[in-house]
C-alpha cells in the first residue's frame, strides 16, 4: 500500500514538474474561439469559460499545490522543532512561556486567522508574491501542533536510559542534542511533515474556494475547484456530463490520500 | 355544443380572479445595503431599500418613462422653469400614521442639499439648479431655483420624503423595515398607512412582507430561485440565463439591451495614496486611450456574455434611443495603434514589457467585486489584452463593501471595473456622475474646480442641457458630452449587457422594465398566487 502511494505521489510530482514543458504559459493563454469545450485531442480536459486549456491548468496547479504545500509543511515542522526542543530542554519560565504560546496558538481558530491575515495582503501584489505569502502564512501558523509533539518527544527521549547515562557522564548538551536527540526525533518530525502536507493542500483548496488563495490568472487546485461550484449548483446530472471538471478534485484526493498512507501510524522516539 | 359555447363565453367574459393578499415576497441582494438613509443611497441594494420603504413626490413610471403623481397629487412648473409647486396628497401618510406635510418636503430638500451629507441627488440638484428655496404653505409647497431646470419634476423621483420630526426608520413607501440582521437578511413589513389603492379601492400593497436575503453567491441565489425559495432574480448573468432557458423555464426573460454599462476607470484622485508615477500614467489621455484600444470588446460580449451584450461606444446604451449619440462607434481593438499612442508619450515597448519614460515597467491593479463572475472574467480577458501591449495587470476581486470603501473614501486603488446602472433615461439623472464636483464623478470625485479643461467643458454642457427648455439644445449638449467622454476616456466603456431576469410563476402583476428596480418598480401591485 505504501509503495503504491509513494509511486502515485512520485507520478503526480513528475507530472507537476513537467508542467513547464507541457504548458509553458501555465495554462493562462485564452483560446477565445474554444470556450467551454469538452475534452478533445487538442485539449485533453476541455477548456474553461475563457477558453483556457484545463489540462495545462491542472498541471500548473499541481506544481503550485504539490510543491508549495510540502514547503509550507516543512517550514511549520522546522519552526515546531525549534520551539518544541527549546521548550523540552529548558525548564522554568521559558518552557512555560513556549508552552503557553503553543496552547494559545492551538486554541485559535487558525483558519479564520489565516483568512484575516490573507485579506491583509495589499491588493496590488504580484500573483507569485501572493502565492508565496499564502503558503508562508500556512507554514507560520502551523507550528504549534508539531511543537507540542516534539516537546513531548524531547521529554521522553531525555528520560531514556542511554541519554541519562550520557548526561551523567557529563556529555556536552550540544553533543547530546545533535548526536542523539535529533536523530531520535527524526522519525517524529518526518511523521509530522507527512501529516501536515495534506492539511496544507486542503487549506489552500479552501482558500481558493473562498477566492483568497492563489490569485488569477495562476492556477492552483484550489482555484480550479471553484469551477465545480457552479456545476454543483446545476445538479448531479450536470456533474456527470462534465466529469472532467472533477480532475482537480481527483488530484487533491489522490495526493492527500497518498500522503496520509505514507505518514507513520504511530511514531515513538 | 351550447354548453361549450357557454363555458367559453364564461371564461372569456368572466373577470380575472382578484389579486391575492398576503404572503412574503422573497428575493436576494448581492450585498448588504450600505445605508438605510435614502438620501445617501448610492449602491444598488441601498437604492432598492429606499425605493421599497420611502415615498417621493413624483415617481417615474418605469415602463412609460413618464412622471406620475406619488405623494404629490399634482404639480405645476412655472413657464421660466425656475419654480415648481406641488400639492401634497391628503391621504399620504408615513408608516407611523403621521401625515406627509409640506414641512416634511422642505425638511427633506434641505437635508439632501446639505453639503455635509454628501447626498448624490443633492449634489446633482445643487449643481444644476444653484440655490434652492422651499416655501411650505399647508398642502402646497413651492420650490424655487436660481437657474431654470428642465423637466424639474423628474428630479423629485430621487428625493425621498422623510418626516421633519427626524424619526428614524419612518418612510412613506409601501413597506417599512421590520427587522435587519446584518449580513443575513432584511424583513420589510407592509405599511398599513400607504396611500395607494387598486382599481377596486382595496388598500395596497397586496403583499404582507418582503424579505431581502444578503446572498453574495449568485450560483446559490439561482439554485434557491430554481427551488422556489426566491420569487425573482434580477440581473441574471448569461450562464444562468442560458441554464434556465435550457431547462425550458419560461421564468427566464430577456428584456434586450439594458441601460446599464460595464466600464473601467483609472483613479485620478489627487488624494489617492498611490505612487506619483501611476498618477501620471492615469492622467495621460493617450495612456487611457491606448488601454481602451487594446481591449477587445467584441470578445468580452461574445465570450463572457455569450452574445447577450453589445460592445459599448460610450455611456449611453443603444436602448436609450432618445439620448444616445449615434455617431459614436465602439472602438475596435488595435494593439499597434495603442502602442503608437504610448510611444508618442515616451513609453517604450520591448521584450513584451511596456516601460514609462522613466524606465518603470507599467503595472497596475484592477479591483472589481468578488463573486461577480462576468466581471471577474472580463478582468481576466482585459489582463490578456493588455499583456499584448506589455502592460501587467493584476486582478484583485474585493468584497463589495471594501470596494465601495476604496472608490469612495480611501481612494486606495489603481483602476476599477464596475457597472453603472441606468436609473433614468434623462441626462439629468446622471448629473451626479458628470459634474466634476459630484461624489459619483468616480475617476476624480468632489473637485472644487474642474481639474481639466475637458471636465470644465462637460460641467458647462451638463448645465446647459439641464437649464435649456428646448429639447434640441439639450440633445446637442449631451451628444457633445458623450463625444468628449469617448475621446478623453475617463471611463473606458466596455459593453452594455442585456437585461435578463427570472420570475417565479407564482409571482403575479410583474411588468419587467429596463429601469431599476426592473421587477419591483410596481411592488404595491405584486402578489403571490397560491
Amino acid at each position: 500500500m505504501k509503495v503504491a502511494a509513494a509511486v502515485l505521489l512520485l507520478l503526480l510530482s513528475l507530472a507537476a514538474l513537467s508542467a513547464s514543458w507541457i504548458a509553458p504559459d501555465g495554462g493562462q493563454m485564452q483560446f477565445r474561439d474554444h470556450i467551454n469545450e469538452p475534452p478533445s485531442s487538442q485539449f485533453p480536459l476541455g477548456t474553461d469559460p475563457l477558453g483556457r486549456d484545463r489540462f495545462a491548468r491542472l498541471l500548473s496547479g499541481a506544481r503550485i499545490s504539490l510543491l508549495l504545500a510540502p514547503a509550507a509543511a516543512l517550514l511549520a515542522v522546522l519552526l515546531g522543532a525549534v520551539i518544541g526542543i527549546a521548550a523540552g530542554l529548558r525548564s522554568g519560565w521559558l518552557a512555560h512561556l513556549l508552552s503557553a504560546a503553543c496552547d494559545l496558538t492551538l486554541a485559535l481558530p487558525w483558519f479564520f486567522l489565516l483568512l484575516t491575515l490573507r485579506a491583509l495582503i495589499p491588493i496590488d501584489v504580484a500573483p507569485p508574491v501572493s502565492l508565496l505569502v499564502t503558503f508562508a502564512l500556512l507554514g507560520l501558523l502551523g507550528w504549534a501542533g508539531p511543537a507540542r509533539v516534539v516537546q513531548a518527544g524531547v521529554h521522553l527521549t531525555l528520560r531514556a536510559p542511554h541519554i541519562l547515562a550520557l548526561r551523567a557522564r557529563g556529555a556536552a548538551p550540544l553533543r547530546v542534542l545533535t548526536r542523539h536527540l535529533l536523530p531520535e526525533l527524526a522519525p517524529l518530525l518526518a511523521g509530522q511533515f507527512l501529516a501536515l502536507a495534506p492539511v496544507f493542500l486542503l487549506a489552500e483548496a479552501n482558500l481558493g474556494l473562498l477566492g483568497l488563495g492563489v490569485s488569477e490568472p495562476m492556477a492552483s487546485w484550489g482555484n480550479l475547484l471553484k469551477e465545480l461550484e457552479s456545476v454543483a449548483v446545476a445538479g448531479p446530472a450536470a456533474l456527470l456530463h462534465s466529469w472532467w471538471l472533477l480532475a482537480p478534485l481527483a488530484g487533491l484526493l489522490l495526493s492527500t490520500g497518498s500522503l496520509f498512507i505514507l505518514a507513520p501510524r504511530e511514531v515513538t522516539p | 355544443m351550447s354548453h361549450l359555447v357557454g363555458l367559453l363565453a364564461f371564461l372569456l367574459l368572466a373577470p380575472p380572479p382578484p389579486p391575492q393578499r398576503g404572503g412574503q415576497l422573497h428575493l436576494a441582494v448581492q450585498a448588504e445595503p450600505r445605508s438605510a438613509d435614502p438620501h445617501v443611497a448610492a449602491d444598488e441594494p441601498s437604492e432598492l431599500l429606499a425605493y421599497l420603504t420611502h415615498g417621493v413626490l413624483v415617481r417615474i413610471n418605469r415602463l412609460t418613462q413618464l412622471p406620475e403623481p406619488e405623494l404629490a397629487q399634482s404639480w405645476k412648473t412655472s413657464p421660466d422653469g425656475k419654480s415648481i409647486a406641488f400639492i401634497i396628497r391628503p391621504a399620504a401618510r408615513f408608516s407611523d400614521g403621521a401625515p406627509v406635510t409640506s414641512a416634511d418636503v422642505c425638511y427633506s430638500l434641505a437635508r439632501i442639499l446639505e453639503p455635509k451629507l454628501d447626498s448624490p441627488n443633492g449634489d446633482s440638484l445643487r449643481g444644476a439648479a444653484g440655490a434652492v428655496r422651499c416655501a411650505p404653505e399647508k398642502a402646497r409647497v413651492t420650490i424655487a431655483f436660481d437657474k431654470p431646470l428642465a423637466s424639474a419634476e423628474r428630479w423629485f423621483d430621487g428625493i425621498a420624503i422623510l418626516p421633519a420630526s427626524g424619526k428614524e426608520k419612518t418612510g412613506a413607501g409601501p413597506f417599512h423595515i421590520k427587522e435587519w440582521q446584518p449580513g443575513a437578511f432584511i424583513t420589510l413589513q407592509r405599511n398599513p398607512h400607504y396611500w395607494q389603492r387598486d382599481a377596486a379601492g382595496a388598500a395596497l400593497p397586496y403583499l404582507d412582507a418582503v424579505r431581502l436575503d444578503v446572498q453574495r453567491n449568485r450560483d446559490l441565489e439561482l439554485m434557491r430561485f430554481e427551488k422556489g425559495e426566491l420569487h425573482l432574480v434580477n440581473n441574471l448573468d448569461p450562464d444562468s440565463y442560458n441554464r434556465l432557458r435550457a431547462k425550458g423555464a419560461s421564468s427566464a426573460i430577456s428584456l434586450g439591451a439594458s441601460l446599464d454599462s460595464e466600464q473601467m476607470w483609472f483613479n485620478q484622485s489627487p488624494a489617492a495614496p498611490i505612487p506619483d508615477s501611476k498618477k501620471g500614467w492615469f492622467r495621460t489621455t493617450s495612456f487611457r486611450q491606448a488601454v481602451s484600444l487594446a481591449i477587445r470588446r467584441e470578445d468580452l460580449a461574445r465570450v463572457v456574455y455569450h452574445g447577450h451584450a453589445t460592445p459599448a461606444a460610450g455611456p449611453i446604451s443603444p436602448a436609450n434611443r432618445l439620448w444616445v449619440n449615434t455617431s459614436l462607434k465602439a472602438p475596435t481593438a488595435n494593439p499597434q495603434q495603442a502602442l503608437a499612442l504610448l510611444r508618442r508619450e515616451g513609453f517604450t515597448f520591448s521584450a513584451g514589457v511596456l516601460k514609462d519614460p522613466h524606465g518603470r515597467p507599467v503595472e497596475f491593479s484592477i479591483i472589481t467585486n468578488a463573486g461577480n463572475k462576468s466581471r471577474e472574467r472580463m478582468a481576466a480577458m482585459i489582463q490578456q489584452d493588455l499583456a499584448a501591449i506589455g502592460i501587467q495587470l493584476r486582478v484583485a476581486p474585493l468584497d463589495f463593501p471594501s470596494l465601495i470603501e476604496r472608490i469612495t473614501k480611501t481612494f486606495d486603488y489603481d483602476s476599477c471595473l464596475l457597472g453603472l446602472v441606468g436609473s433614468d433615461l434623462d441626462p439629468n439623472g446622471a448629473m451626479n456622475v458628470w459634474l466634476s464636483s459630484a461624489a459619483n464623478h468616480q475617476w476624480n470625485p468632489n473637485q472644487k474646480s474642474p481639474a481639466t479643461p475637458w471636465e470644465a467643458e462637460i460641467d458647462k454642457l451638463m448645465q446647459t442641457q439641464a437649464l435649456a427648455m428646448d429639447p434640441a439644445i439639450r440633445k446637442r449638449a449631451f451628444d457633445r458630452v458623450q463625444a468628449i467622454v469617448a475621446e478623453q476616456a475617463p471611463f473606458i466603456y466596455l459593453i452594455h449587457r442585456n437585461s435578463m431576469v427570472g420570475v417565479s410563476p407564482r409571482l403575479r402583476g410583474v411588468q419587467p422594465a429596463l429601469l431599476r428596480p426592473q421587477l419591483l418598480w410596481n411592488v404595491p401591485r405584486l402578489y403571490l398566487q397560491n
